[in-house]
C-alpha cells in the first residue's frame, strides 16, 4: 500500500505547523518558555547579579567616584559600622512582628471563610480581602497617615470614648511610642500589616480549602474537643499555608521603603537606606551590599519554610 | 460475646431531623440490639445517613429523642460520645503516619505511649496491615485506607460502630472481599455495627437486619430475608433486589384482586408452551421478547397480556426445561401464589 495516498491532499502550511509542534511537544515547550525564560534569565537575574558585583567595588573617598576594581572594602565598611546593623535589625524585627500579626489576624477571617461563610457571603469576603489591591498603595499608604495623625480618627475615637490616656500610654511605651501614631513604630507596624494582609489570608484560604470536612469531624468523633482539633488537626494542616503567606508578608515588609518614610519615625529602615544610598548619597556599592542582606535573609527564611512543606500550599 | 446486653444499643423515638423545609429524617422510630449488624439502606438523600450523623453526634434532631445503651444523648457533642464512625471518604489525617492515624483516639486519651504503640500494632494485624506502622496514609492503596480507618475507629472499642458507606470507593472484586472481612472482624469484637449503604447486595448479604428507607422515614425494618421474600411496600420490593409489580389486568389475573403485587424474576419458572400447569400455581402464556446472558443465570423478557414479565433462570447444565430459549419461543410461565406478595403503595 503506498503510504503517502493516506495522508489528506491538501495541507496548509499552517496545519502543517501545527502537525509539527503536536508530534514534538519539547518543541513546543520550548517556543513557549523562551520568551519569559529569557525576560527572567537575562533581565531580572541579570541586572540582580550586575547590582551584586556592585558591592565589591568601592567608593573612592575623595573623589567620590566608584571603582570598578575587585575589593572587600565596601564590606568592611558595612560590617563595621553598628548603624548599618542597627537598620538590618529594625527591619527584620518589623518584618517579624508584622508576619506574626498578620498570621495571627488572617487565620480567623480564612477559617470563617472555608468553614462558615456561605458562597455568597464568600464571595463577599472575597472581594473585601481583595478590593484594597486594586486601589493605589500609595493612596492607602497616606489615608492611614491621616487616620493615625495626631488630629486624626483614632485620637478623636480615643478621646470621644475617654480613653485618651490608654493612648498616651501605649505611646509613651519606649521603642514603639512616639509623639502620635503617624510617628511612631507602632503606627508603621500597623500600616504594614494592613497592606500585606491580603497576602497572608488567600494562602491560608487555599490551605484550609483543602482541609476536608470530614476530617476535621473525624478528630471529634474520635475523642477529640475542638480545642485539641485545632492543634493536632487544623493547624498541622494549614500551617504550610501560613509559611506561604508569611513569606510574602515577611519579604514584602523587609523590602518596603514607602510605609517607613511616609509613617513612622525618621530613623531608617533596609529598604530606605537602599533608596537613599542609591539616590542621594550615590554610594552604588554599599547600597549593593545593603540589597545583599534581605536576600540572604530570605534565602535562610525560604529554605526554612521549604522544610516546614510550605510550597505544597502553593 | 455480642448481644448479651437487653438494652438497646441504639434507639430512635420519633426523631426528625429538618434543613430548612426539608425534612431529611422524618419521625423515624427503630432500635438496633447490642452486638447486631444493623444495615440502613435506601437511595441517595433517603436520610439514612444523616440518622448516622445524628447518632455520632454531627447532627442534632429537630425533634424526638435518640438514645446509646439507654442514654439520652441530646447536647452530647461527638467528642463526648462511645461511637465511632468509619467515613466515607475514610478522613484519614493526611499530616499523620498510618499507626499515628490509628492511635489517634488512644493519644487524646492521653493513653501511656508503650501501651498506644501495642495495641496500634495489634490493630494492624487485625486489619492485615502489620509492619505499615510508619507509612503515610498517601502510599497506600484505597482498600488499604479502608482499613486503616476500621482500625483507628475499633481501636477505642467504641459500643457501637458506625459505617457510613465504607465500601463505595472500591472496586467490585475488593468490595467483595472487605465485605466478608468487616463481617467477620465485627465477630470478633463484638460491637454493634452500624451500616449505611445504597448497595442492596451489600445490605443483603452483611447485615442481621436492615431498614429501608425512602424520603427521609423507614418502609420497612427486618432481617435480610424477610425484606426481600416480604416486601412491604412497592418501594422496598423494587429497591431491594428486582422485581415485577403487577397491576390492573396483570394484578387481576396472577393474584386475584385488582391490587399492586411483587414477584421476584426468579420466583417464575419458565415450561414448554403445553406443558400441566401443577396444583396451585398461577399461570400465564407468553412469549420470549429478549434474552439476556449474565453467566450464572439469564434474564429474560416474556412477553404476556397486559404487559411484560422479567424472569431470571439459573443457567444449569442442560437445563431443566425442553423448551427452547430463542426470542419470539412461546412459553407457559408458572408461578407458586405464595410467592405472589401483595405490597402496600408507597409514599
Amino acid at each position: 500500500m503506498n503510504e503517502a495516498a493516506a495522508l489528506p491532499a491538501m495541507r496548509s502550511p499552517l496545519q502543517r505547523l501545527s502537525s509539527v509542534l503536536y508530534l514534538r511537544p519539547a518543541l513546543l515547550l520550548f517556543l513557549l518558555l523562551m520568551p519569559p525564560l529569557l525576560w527572567l534569565g537575562v533581565i531580572y537575574l541579570g541586572s540582580l547579579f550586575t547590582l551584586l558585583a556592585h558591592s565589591f567595588f568601592f567608593l573612592d573617598e575623595f573623589s567620590g567616584v566608584m571603582v570598578r576594581e575587585f575589593s572587600l572594602v565596601t564590606w568592611r565598611q558595612f560590617l563595621v559600622n553598628p548603624a548599618n546593623w542597627d537598620v538590618v535589625i529594625r527591619s527584620a524585627v518589623m518584618a517579624v512582628s508584622v508576619t506574626l500579626a498578620s498570621a495571627l489576624i488572617a487565620f480567623p477571617i480564612a477559617y470563617y471563610m472555608v468553614r462558615f461563610a456561605g458562597l455568597k457571603l464568600k464571595a463577599m469576603l472575597y472581594l473585601g480581602v481583595m478590593l484594597p489591591l486594586w486601589s493605589s498603595y500609595l493612596v492607602r499608604v497616606y489615608a492611614w497617615k491621616l487616620i493615625l495623625a495626631k488630629e486624626g480618627i483614632v485620637n478623636w475615637f480615643a478621646n470621644t470614648l475617654a480613653l485618651g490616656w490608654l493612648l498616651e500610654a501605649i505611646l509613651d511605651i519606649p521603642d514603639i511610642g512616639g509623639p502620635s501614631l503617624s510617628t511612631s513604630y507602632l503606627g508603621t507596624f500597623i500600616v504594614f500589616t494592613y497592606i500585606w494582609l491580603p497576602f497572608m489570608i488567600l494562602p491560608v484560604v487555599a490551605a484550609l480549602e483543602r482541609v476536608p470536612g470530614s476530617v476535621i469531624e473525624a478528630s471529634g468523633d474520635l475523642g477529640a474537643n475542638p480545642g485539641q482539633t485545632f492543634r493536632k488537626v487544623i493547624l498541622p494542616l494549614a500551617f504550610p499555608g501560613v509559611v506561604a503567606g508569611s513569606i510574602f508578608t515577611f519579604s514584602l515588609t523587609l523590602g518596603d521603603y514607602i510605609i517607613p518614610s511616609i509613617i513612622g519615625k525618621s530613623t531608617p529602615f533596609l529598604g530606605e537606606t537602599v533608596y537613599r544610598l542609591q539616590g542621594t548619597a550615590g554610594n552604588i556599592p554599599m547600597a549593593a551590599a545593603f540589597t545583599v542582606v534581605p536576600i540572604v535573609i530570605m534565602g535562610i527564611y525560604l529554605s526554612l519554610a521549604k522544610r516546614l512543606g510550605a510550597f505544597d500550599a502553593l | 460475646m455480642a448481644g448479651t446486653d437487653p438494652t438497646p444499643a441504639v434507639s430512635f423515638l420519633e426523631v426528625s431531623r429538618r434543613f430548612g423545609e426539608v425534612r431529611a429524617v422524618d419521625k423515624v422510630s427503630f432500635d438496633v440490639a447490642d452486638g447486631e449488624f444493623f444495615s440502613m439502606l435506601g437511595p441517595s438523600g433517603s436520610g439514612k445517613t444523616t440518622c448516622l450523623r445524628l447518632i455520632a453526634g454531627f447532627e442534632q434532631p429537630s425533634s424526638g429523642h435518640i438514645k446509646v445503651h439507654g442514654v439520652n444523648v441530646e447536647g452530647v457533642p461527638p467528642y463526648e460520645r462511645d461511637v465511632n464512625t468509619v467515613f466515607q471518604d475514610y478522613a484519614l489525617f493526611p499530616h499523620m503516619s498510618v499507626g499515628q492515624n490509628v492511635e489517634y483516639g488512644l493519644m487524646i486519651r492521653k493513653v501511656p505511649k508503650a501501651e498506644r504503640r501495642k495495641r496500634s500494632e495489634e490493630m494492624l494485624a487485625l486489619i492485615k496491615l502489620d509492619g505499615m506502622y510508619a507509612r503515610k496514609p498517601s502510599q497506600l492503596s484505597g482498600g488499604q485506607r479502608q482499613r486503616v480507618a476500621l482500625a483507628r475507629a475499633l481501636i477505642n472499642r467504641p459500643r457501637v460502630l458506625l459505617l457510613d458507606e465504607p465500601l463505595g470507593a472500591l472496586d467490585l472484586k475488593l468490595r467483595e472481599s472487605m465485605q466478608n472481612e468487616l463481617k467477620s472482624i465485627q465477630r470478633q469484637v463484638g460491637i454493634t455495627f452500624i451500616y449505611v449503604t445504597h448497595d442492596q447486595g451489600e445490605a443483603l448479604s452483611m447485615s442481621d437486619r436492615l431498614a429501608v428507607f425512602n424520603h427521609g422515614r423507614i418502609e420497612q425494618i427486618g432481617s435480610p430475608s424477610e425484606v426481600y421474600d416480604h416486601p412491604s411496600s412497592q418501594f422496598v420490593a423494587s429497591f431491594v433486589g428486582q422485581t415485577n409489580l403487577l397491576e390492573g389486568y396483570l394484578a387481576q389475573r396472577l393474584g386475584g384482586f385488582p391490587a399492586t403485587y411483587a414477584v421476584r424474576p426468579e420466583r417464575i419458572r419458565i415450561l414448554a408452551p403445553d406443558a400441566e400447569v401443577p396444583a396451585g400455581m398461577a399461570t400465564i402464556d407468553g412469549r420470549i421478547d429478549t434474552v439476556t446472558y449474565l453467566g450464572a443465570a439469564s434474564r429474560l423478557e416474556i412477553e404476556v397480556d397486559g404487559g411484560r414479565l422479567m424472569v431470571v433462570e439459573q443457567n444449569l447444565e442442560g437445563g431443566t426445561m425442553s423448551t427452547d430459549r430463542h426470542v419470539g419461543a412461546p412459553v407457559r410461565l408458572v408461578i407458586e401464589r405464595r410467592h405472589i406478595q401483595a405490597v402496600a403503595e408507597s409514599m
